[in-house]
């Protein structure tokens, strides 16, 4: 079995200030992580791996930075590493993101399975993982709990749905995204750790890619960020007078006149 | 302080502390509260090869010395000191396997030691040896296909959840401890079972138990060295091992002064927060100072002990006497500055004042490891004189 997991490094926060002048994240004293998701996608991937053998790969787009988190990749049981990294692919929505990934898993054209997490911290959008599964015109399936039987071209899981779970199965290869309930992720190990300090990392760019510059990062978006800014604060409280009846008539009152009832 | 530790120490220590924090930390307050063996930390700690640490490269370890072991248990010990005792007693349980026992012998019980796999302990306090450790009874009597042994160990910290057992009992009971052998023990040899699991002041979370041997047959490869070293043998494991208490109570005394100073910036009286205060300040300092020279000092014995120097009995036991004190003094300072809070159980304090005490008793007790440095200033004071 050959698993790709995509991943993503992050500001390890969610409080990230924005710089008023640029309109641009402040980045500087934060420390990167991998995306909290993207370690459940890592560790069920190696515990595929451990249980039914095979081979585990781990991809990234990012800055020369984002080895550091391919690096922790390999120390928790990754085999192999890649680093996808160029110029062009700066500014890249999560339809340029998914496009480059696209490229890279077909560059590596033995793949059976591909596990993202639900989502990163610092986007929230949760796109690249079903964008990914288009591109590559393969099947998709997100929020995957658990995974319940895995063998040669099929895969059964359980789907988190808001009020309980689905079962699906579908053929492989395919696309998963994993929510946070399908494993604990492990700690490195010490062996793992001095392993990832000499651990070749392949680093891939539009040349090895075989892409154009226009397709990828800013050029290759279909949507482009103008500006982050915080939306300005208002506070505005009335107390309502009364007894509690008459609290609620005006209350009432209130939400029927903005529309809201 | 700097301690120009290399590459490898800084990666085990920074895993060791994230162990400690991610998984250990949640729940030390209950482990203790329930007096509960940390299973499921022992596997964290096997799965992140934390028990590989102190075992030669050819038996699956990683070839740290006493530094490295040191650095480890200081670390868990910051956040529980029962957890870090029993992680550092599977070290020492196999320790006079590690220096005497053949190819054969290391073969076939450090691969699973270092993989976590099993723990393991050394037993030589017994009823009626403890400070005066030669006067053990047990025996081990030569028998055709091994060697039987009969007698109890009292006080063996991971007794009853160890597999291996290295035991010190006396082959040759004619002459005393220099008939004592060191011989390992695996559990479910028939003979050999274990008494009731002891109630403690602290580390509670380890467990103590009594061995007890009654006709229990020991294969004769079991044997390690030659008979009749098993004391000496045994007083230089402590040797050896001792900076590894020192370090337990660095990293007790280390978590008491983080606790103590989190509560004295956040806790107000007098309309200002406890660490402006001159008094507390100066208790603050005082715990710092003690941690650091602490440190220092275990750090330096642990560092004489992995040059392969041949007498490290004063050293060691400087450092261990000296950082299990600071450890005591450390703590009950710590409960202290938190006052009320700091005496009950919601804070972590009291369980550290608890967990301290130990360190100035087992071994060797910090009276009778004075006698040992005092024993050496006279012994090189008749030299030169």
């Amino acid at each position: 079995m050959n698993i790709v997991v995509c991943l993503k490094q992050v500001p390890g926060t969610t409080e990230v200030k924005i710089d008023p002048q640029t309109n641009t994240l402040i980045r500087q004293g934060i420390e990167n992580i991998i995306n909290p998701f993207d370690t459940y996608a890592i560790e069920e991937g190696v515990r595929l791996k451990e249980k039914d053998g095979g081979k585990v790969t781990v991809i990234t787009m990012g800055p020369s930075q984002a080895e550091a988190a391919l690096r922790e990749s390999i120390s928790l049981g990754i085999d192999e590493a890649i680093l996808l990294c160029d110029n062009a692919f700066r500014g890249a929505d999560t339809w340029a993101t998914a496009f480059t990934l696209s490229c890279a898993v077909k560059k590596l054209q033995q793949y059976d399975l591909i596990i993202c997490g639900r989502q990163t911290i610092d986007g929230d959008t949760g796109q690249v993982g079903p964008e990914l599964a288009e591109m590559l015109d393969i099947p998709f399936i997100a929020y995957v709990g658990q995974i319940e039987e895995i063998k040669d071209g099929y895969l059964r899981v359980r789907r988190m749905v808001e009020e309980g779970h689905e079962i699906l199965e579908t053929t492989l290869p395919a696309v998963i995204t994993v929510a946070k309930e399908i494993n604990v992720p492990r700690l490195p190990s010490l062996r793992g750790i001095m392993k990832s300090k000499s651990a070749k990392i392949d680093t891939w760019g539009i040349r090895e890619l075989g892409v154009e510059e226009s397709m990828v990062g800013l050029p290759g978006s279909s949507t482009q960020v103008i500006k982050i800014f915080f939306p300005q604060r208002v506070h505005q409280a009335e107390m309502l007078e009364g007894n509690p009846e008459k609290q609620v008539d005006t209350l009432i009152d209130r939400l029927k006149s903005a529309g809201l009832c | 302080m700097d301690y120009f530790l290399d590459e490898q120490q800084k990666t085990i220590r920074d895993l060791a502390r994230k162990i400690a924090e991610e998984r250990i930390l949640p729940v030390r307050a209950e482990l203790d509260e329930k007096e509960e063996f940390p299973w499921d930390i022992v596997k964290d700690l096997a799965d992140a090869d934390m028990f590989r640490v102190f075992v030669p490269e050819e038996y699956e370890g990683l070839n740290g010395g006493c530094l490295e072991l040191c650095l480890v248990v200081e670390e868990l010990s910051r956040v529980c000191s029962g957890v870090a005792v029993t992680y550092a007693a599977s070290a020492l349980g196999c320790m006079i396997l590690m220096e005497y026992g053949t190819d054969e012998q290391k073969q076939k019980f450090l691969p699973d030691i270092a993989a976590g796999k099993k723990l393991s302990a050394f037993a030589i306090t017994e009823p009626t040896a403890g400070s005066d450790a030669s006067n053990i009874k047990t025996t081990a009597e030569k028998v055709e296909g091994g060697y039987l042994l009969n007698g109890t160990k009292q006080f063996i910290t991971n007794g009853g959840e160890a597999e291996i057992y290295t035991v010190i009992a006396l082959t040759d009971k004619t002459r005393g401890a220099r008939g004592a052998s060191a011989i390992i023990v695996e559990k479910d040899t028939p003979g050999f079972t274990f008494g009731k699991k002891e109630k403690k002041l602290g580390i509670r979370a380890s467990a103590t138990r009594e061995l007890v041997f009654k006709n229990c047959l020991v294969p004769e490869e079991n044997l390690l060295g030659k008979p009749g070293l098993g004391f000496i043998q045994a007083m230089r494991l402590f040797d050896r091992s001792r900076p590894g208490i020192g370090a337990q109570a660095v990293g007790l005394a280390q978590g008491a002064l983080e606790a103590a100073t989190d509560y004295a910036r956040e806790r107000v009286q007098f309309n200002q927060p406890l660490i402006t205060i001159p008094v507390v300040q100066n208790m603050l300092a005082d715990m710092a100072i003690q941690v650091e020279a602490a440190r220092a000092l275990v750090y330096a014995a642990a560092r004489y002990v992995d040059s392969g120097a041949k007498n490290v009995t004063e050293e060691s036991a400087m450092a261990k006497v000296f950082a299990s004190d600071a450890a005591m003094k450390v703590t009950v300072d710590a409960v202290q500055i938190c006052g009320g809070s700091g005496y009950m159980r919601d804070y972590p304090v009291e369980k550290m004042m608890r967990d301290a005490k130990i360190l100035q008793i087992y071994e060797g007790t910090n009276q009778i490891l004075r006698n040992a440095i005092a024993i050496n200033l006279r012994k090189r004071k008749a030299r030169t004189a």
